[in-house]
């Protein structure tokens, strides 16, 4: 327990001192162009740095807020979402050809278009992605547009599915041989394989990845505000707008970004951990008492976090 | 010995690329016996016993499992393998999961049994090799030895009808050799047909019913181990059996 509260305080220390650092930089140098300036006076009539971001907090934070709930809203959906594509994927790309001819043909075509999926979706940039598929719809169908918030998941979907059917596939390809021969030399199927066997080890395996995706979507979906997606950039520009802060607006939205996406790694990490599973396991009887259930702990080399 | 044999081997090949591994092999065992495998490594042991449960695709000839190919239509792959099941070098255990859970898996998924039957003849065999204490454990919290024990348990928990040794030793501390072999000489005397590809002499001359030496992919000799270790007809066997104990 001990360790633990430590561990959650060093945490919040760590917030703050990043949080201070990032406000403090550009108030020093501020202050560094003001003593070349005259000083007095523009002090006076014009409010300050700390000021105006107090207003902007105060006054707009429902604007961030709401920006802050779609932002995360398309990013989580978006990477589950990517996942679940590149799940998908994944098993097909990996599984082994039907010695049915028509099954193999179509398991062949399928994973060539896959392939092309991947290509296309990570060799060009989601900004142009979003703009090629939302105008696109609307020069396919004469105008009508889609919803904004589901297009932005739409789009967050299918860009970081193309990198999770990597990830996945990658998964799946560095689980050692050895356990897909061990399930079939007792006659599991290969589907069977894959789920009991398989797949929880990929999943814990490929987890500081899926959380790198997820942290790269937070941040990412800034771009989706080239079609107007409401997230937390587009209410910024908003904000930008109406109080002709520009700078103090994006410190506040950026110093937001960095909460949002530090506090999901912890969180991630947290999983990971609990997908690693128990470190310690029971031995039940002994030598000299066969109700006996002894705890073993393993000690774990040097865990690094 | 019995007369029909379960698993009857003819002019197997196997073939990777150009290089011929296996090269007309001929074999039968019959239900009760024990037949050690020996020879040099790349001699092709492992790949005949990996044709056997197809875990490699003879490239020629045929393998019968009680008079069907096991390679044709007929023979339900899945079924087959549970009934002659597989014991590895490095265990193959399953990592994500513990010791019994490796034990009823395949039971639950492959034979269908209930969770409740599937736990209780999963502690029926971790009991016989010694392992029921451990049923909490993951692989990576094991030994070598108590790993393959486990293994053994997991191939055994399948009621299979025959099992597969590849090299079940090879990959462990000396220290931890003895009780494997223990649990193998145990399971050769309450009658399991096995086929035991080993580099313990020790073993393969005082448990088994029968000896195969194998060289270049091909069968030399197969006869009683009171023949080969004492006696051997080909030469070849004399001078293999000569330098592993000039050893």
């Amino acid at each position: 327990m001990y360790h633990q509260s430590k561990r959650y305080f060093r945490f919040f220390v760590f917030l703050f001192c990043a949080a201070l650092l990032l406000s403090a930089l550009p108030v020093l140098t501020a202050a560094a162009a003001d003593g070349a300036a005259a000083p007095a006076e523009a002090a006076k009539s014009e409010p300050g740095f700390f000021e105006n971001v107090w207003k902007i907090l105060t006054e707009k934070y429902p604007l961030l807020l709401r920006g802050v709930g779609q932002t995360m809203l398309i990013s989580l959906v978006g990477t589950v979402a990517g996942l679940l594509i590149g799940m998908l994927t994944g098993i097909i790309r990996t599984a082994p050809y039907s010695k049915n001819a028509v099954l193999c043909f179509f398991h062949k075509l399928l994973n060539k278009i896959i392939s092309v999926y991947v290509e296309i979706f990570r060799g060009t940039p989601m900004m142009v992605q979003a703009m090629v598929i939302y105008w696109g719809y609307a020069f396919a169908t004469g105008g009508s547009t889609l919803p904004l918030i589901p297009s932005g998941i739409f789009i967050v979907s299918i860009n970081t599915g193309a990198y999770m059917a990597e990830i996945v596939r990658g998964g799946i390809i560095s689980i050692d041989k050895g356990q897909f021969e061990g399930a079939a030399s007792i006659g599991m199927s290969h589907g069977q394989t894959m789920l009991s066997v398989i797949i929880p080890q990929v999943m814990r395996n490929i987890l500081p990845s899926v959380s790198n995706e997820f942290v790269i979507n937070i941040k990412d979906t800034s771009v989706l505000n080239v079609i107007g997606v409401t997230e937390l950039y587009y209410f910024a520009g908003i904000i930008k707008r109406e109080t002709f802060k520009t700078f103090e607006t994006y410190l506040i939205v950026c110093v937001i970004y960095f909460i949002l996406t530090f506090t999901v790694t912890r969180l991630l990490r947290l999983a990971e951990k609990k997908l690693a599973g128990k470190e310690s396991y029971t031995i039940f009887g002994s030598q000299s008492d066969p109700e006996a259930e002894i705890k073993v702990k393993k000690e774990e080399p040097g865990y690094v976090d | 010995m019995s007369t029909e044999p379960i698993i009857q081997i003819t002019h197997l090949k196997k073939q990777f690329g150009d290089h011929l591994v296996l090269d007309d092999i001929n074999l039968s065992v019959s239900k009760g016996e024990v037949v050690s495998v020996i020879g040099a490594s790349g001699s092709g042991k492992s790949t005949m016993l990996r044709c056997i449960n197809l875990l490699e695709n003879p490239t020629a000839g045929e393998i019968l499992y009680h008079g069907v190919d096991i390679t044709s239509k007929e023979n339900d792959l899945q079924k087959y393998r549970a009934s002659v099941g597989m014991v590895f070098q490095q265990f193959n255990l399953f990592n994500n999961m513990t010791a019994l859970e490796n034990c009823t898996v395949g039971q639950i998924k492959v034979l269908k049994r209930s969770k409740e039957e599937a736990k209780e003849t999963a502690m029926t065999y971790l009991r016989k090799v010694g392992m029921e204490q451990f049923i909490n454990a993951k692989p990576a919290q094991l030994s070598g030895g108590q790993k393959q024990r486990v293994a053994i348990a997991r191939s055994l928990a399948m009621s299979p009808e025959m099992l597969l040794f590849d090299e079940p030793t090879s990959a462990l501390d000396p220290q931890m050799v003895g009780e494997v072999l223990t649990v193998m000489r145990q399971l050769a005397s309450e009658g399991l047909t096995m086929i035991v590809v080993t580099h313990e002499m020790a073993f393969a001359r005082d448990v088994s019913s029968r000896v195969v030496y194998m060289e270049g992919g091909v069968i030399c000799e197969d006869d009683v181990p009171s023949v080969i270790f004492k006696k051997p007809n080909n030469p070849k066997t004399a001078a293999f059996l000569q330098r592993f104990f000039a050893n």
